[in-house]
């Protein structure tokens, strides 16, 4: 470690992981061609699921409106091609398993709804109607969490600062970076639109400092158009993105457990939600396509796609041209946090990061051996758990004597098994405790 | 989409990916690092050193391999840790201890200490003490036979500490021909009086520093232990009332530098958070000082690990990280 990095910010706890994110970082942001068909789930976010506003047959356009939500916490989704409505019916989710959703065959057209069309007076709008918008738009959190943007920028208690996350610490991503790199002038703008929204002074930018060019370029562009955004390059350790472990190592507030980072005065958003933002109210344009990293050793062309939303799995792999070996493990999102996928036949979701592909020798069954006690696990944990003993209390089945070591404050980051030398699968431990205890 | 595909997928689930580091290579770099101490042993003790060793060694595999058959054919040999139970007895045994008698610590180490507590992991006491203790209780006699360093014709001396100890306490039962005079030099060197593996601090320092850097050991036991020590003995091991002790040789004699940076630091047999690791430190100072200064042994270094190995558990239950977000 040098002086620099041992001065860089950061939280306590975490471990720098081989990032591999070589294989994508220098690709541009390439616009993937228009799939025939598209499968559009009507939940992608956290929250109810939406009613369908079509039916077999109707006509849609790319940014129409096909599926709203009820209640506070929801979103909206559209149609991503202009083309048919083919069918509502259950189809693959890549989180839920299975989920109804809208099957559009494309026309080829590419038409855009009517509604998509740029927005004038946008200085004159209101927080109402900006929340609006974003509801209006079916913009969620791009991180992956996909929570209702609409709900986040409307905390029940005022905030004093806002966070935009750049960290991506997820080994192999490259999504956010691009974008940063690419889009810098709309990310700001998204920036400032946000910070109107939940009215705060303070804005920082966190990014860790493997991304120098992004550390750069921000704080250049943001010098040029004299923003007061901050932009805090921090170490690069996982899971320095997570909300939590970021607000402590940008302003060093710990968010108490089973509260949320407004409770200590903070928002955090993702770069990419930012630029959504940006997109739905200044072009008017709903979130129907996002950025997705396409990557893994044995991936033929690794990549940063533009995907429309609902394009299934396998029509990306074939425009990267499919994999150099047989597939052993398909992961939308990144290597610590992703879900394995039972089949390629899946749609790209709001929450799709990345699609990462690994070959059989590096998914090795991980043979889990005795706990030997080593600490490894309980000094990156970086909620500062005991994740051994929860691990060893599943071994004994004792599932009532695991309450006392708080599993409900674990993420499920997984850094804990991943620097387990015994292998053990501490997440999956914790998962089950979550779910037997209640 | 083609079946047959979607059938091969893996769907184990997060992390996907895991540091490359394995219970098994822990364990044999610790085992590695402890070879040059017994080179040099071999060197100074001769080759019946060799055979402690490799019998020690064998003992402690085989006993744990037949163990595993009678428990179901479970092998767990190969992640090294029976092979550094035996490899540690070893290096706590003197340089002429008869081959049956290694072999019955070996067998004792494994089964009494490890086996019948559950196996790797759920052991309280550290295995290879437990074996050295109890032979020290059955062979008083064997066990503390100590041959002068480059003497095949075993010839015995007192160790340091006994030396130390003898005129401490003013008891004066060393004859004179037992006693050598040696330098520190001597001692960093390990060209003294011991257990096997105990005696070359430059050699136990050179695997240490390389257990440190590797991250398989953290400081904080080695230091809080071999620091009490330090304090405690300048405090009162010196001739004319308090301070001004020779600490130096305290540090550097007995099974001090061994037992502080190999065995204390042991994963399963010491606390698992870092304010719990300091706390035994210094326990097993304090106590390794008070029985060299004070008790019927003159090394305590075993004893004062066996007794905080007691602890262990409860310094788990009660020094916990302070819960993230939960107020200070
Ligand atoms: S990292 Fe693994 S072996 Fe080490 S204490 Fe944690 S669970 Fe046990
Ligand atoms: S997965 Fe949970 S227990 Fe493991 S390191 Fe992350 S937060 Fe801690």
């Amino acid at each position: 470690m040098n002086g620099l990095n041992a001065a860089m910010k950061t939280f306590p706890g975490g471990k720098h992981i081989e990032g591999h994110k070589q294989l994508t970082r220098n690709e541009p942001i390439c616009a993937m061609p228009l799939p025939a068909q598209v499968i559009i789930p009507l939940s992608q976010h956290t929250g109810s699921i939406c009613e369908p506003l079509v039916k077999k047959g109707d006509k849609v356009k790319a940014g129409t409106k096909i599926g709203q939500g009820n209640g506070v916490v929801s979103s909206t989704v559209h149609a991503s091609v202009s083309g048919t409505v083919n069918n509502i019916s259950d189809y693959n989710h890549p989180v839920l398993g299975s989920c109804p959703a809208v099957i559009i065959d494309s026309d080829g057209k590419d038409e855009n709804d009517a509604q998509v069309k740029e927005r004038s007076g946008i200085a004159e709008l209101s927080k109402e109607e900006l929340l609006a918008i974003i509801k209006d738009s079916g913009i969620v959190g791009l991180g992956g969490a996909a929570f209702p943007t609409q709900v986040k920028l409307n905390p029940p208690r005022p905030v004093d600062t806002l966070i935009i996350n750049g960290v991506e610490c997820e080994p192999y991503l490259t999504c956010d970076f691009r974008l940063m790199l690419e889009r810098t002038n709309e990310l700001l703008q998204g920036i400032q639109l946000i910070q109107k929204i939940v009215n705060v002074q303070k804005v920082f930018i966190g990014i860790e400092e493997d991304k120098q060019e992004a550390v750069l370029q921000l704080r250049n562009r943001i010098m040029e158009k004299k923003r007061r955004f901050e932009v805090v390059a921090l170490k690069a350790k996982y899971p320095q993105g997570a909300e939590k472990q970021l607000i402590k190592a940008v302003v060093g507030r710990e968010v108490p457990p089973g509260k949320l980072p407004f409770d200590v005065g903070v928002i955090v958003v993702n770069v990419g939600t930012a630029v959504a933002v940006y997109e739905a109210v200044c072009l008017g344009k709903p979130l129907y396509e996002r950025i997705v990293t396409v990557t893994g050793r044995i991936v033929k062309k690794p990549a940063n796609l533009k995907v429309r939303l609902g394009t299934r799995f396998s029509d990306i792999i074939a425009f990267c041209e499919g994999t150099k070996e047989p597939l052993g493990k398909i992961i939308m999102g990144g290597p610590m946090m992703g879900l394995a996928q039972f089949t390629d036949d899946v749609p790209v979701i709001k929450g799709t990061s990345g699609i990462l592909m690994l070959a059989k020798d590096e998914i090795k069954d991980f043979t889990e051996t005795p706990c030997i006690r080593c600490g490894r696990c309980v000094n990156v944990c970086p909620v500062r758990m005991l994740p051994y003993a929860l691990s060893l209390c599943v071994e004994s089945k004792s599932f009532e004597q695991a309450l006392q070591y708080n599993p409900r404050d674990c993420m499920e980051c997984g850094a804990c098994a991943y620097v387990c030398p015994a292998k053990r699968r501490i997440v999956e431990s914790i998962r089950l405790i979550k779910a037997v205890v209640k | 989409m083609s079946e047959e595909r979607a059938m091969t997928l893996s769907m184990t689930s997060s992390p996907h990916i895991r540091f490359p580091e394995t219970t098994s290579r822990i364990m044999w770099t610790v085992f590695f690092c402890l070879i040059p101490s017994g080179i040099v042993s071999v060197y100074v003790f001769g080759l019946s050193t060799l055979w402690i060793i490799i019998t020690a060694v064998l003992g402690a595999v085989a006993t744990e391999y037949g163990c595993g058959l009678m428990a179901g054919g479970k092998n767990t040999i190969s992640d090294g840790s029976a092979a550094l139970t035996g490899l540690l007895l070893a290096y706590n045994l003197p340089p002429q201890a008869p081959l049956w008698m290694v072999f019955i610590g070996a067998f004792i180490a494994i089964v009494f200490s490890k086996v019948l507590f559950g196996g790797l992991g759920f052991n309280i006491f550290n295995p290879a003490l437990i074996g050295r203790v109890f032979l020290m209780a059955s062979f008083p006699v064997l066990m503390t036979r100590w041959p002068a360093p480059f003497r095949v014709d075993a010839v015995t001396a007192a160790t340091p500490l006994a030396v130390f100890k003898d005129s401490f306490q003013g008891t004066n039962v060393l004859s004179q021909a037992d006693i050598i005079n040696y330098s520190y030099r001597d001692l960093f060197l390990g060209f003294r009086g011991g257990c096997i593996g105990e005696g070359c601090v430059a050699a136990l320092l050179l695997g240490a520093v390389y257990l440190l850097i590797r991250g398989y050991i953290s400081w904080q036991i080695p230091v809080s232990f071999i620091g009490t020590v330090a304090v405690f003995s300048w405090l009162f091991s010196g001739k004319d009332g308090i301070a001004g002790g020779d600490f130096i040789l305290h540090i550097l004699s007995g099974g001090l530098v061994l037992g502080a940076f190999y065995m204390a630091t042991d994963y399963v047999t010491s606390p698992i958070t870092k304010t719990g690791q300091l706390i035994f430190g210094f326990g097993c100072g304090l106590i390794t000082g008070v029985i060299r200064l004070w008790g019927g042994y003159p090394e305590g270094v075993s004893y004062s690990i066996l007794l905080m190995n007691i602890l262990v558990p409860l310094l788990d239950k009660f020094i916990v990280p302070r819960r993230f977000g939960e107020l200070k």
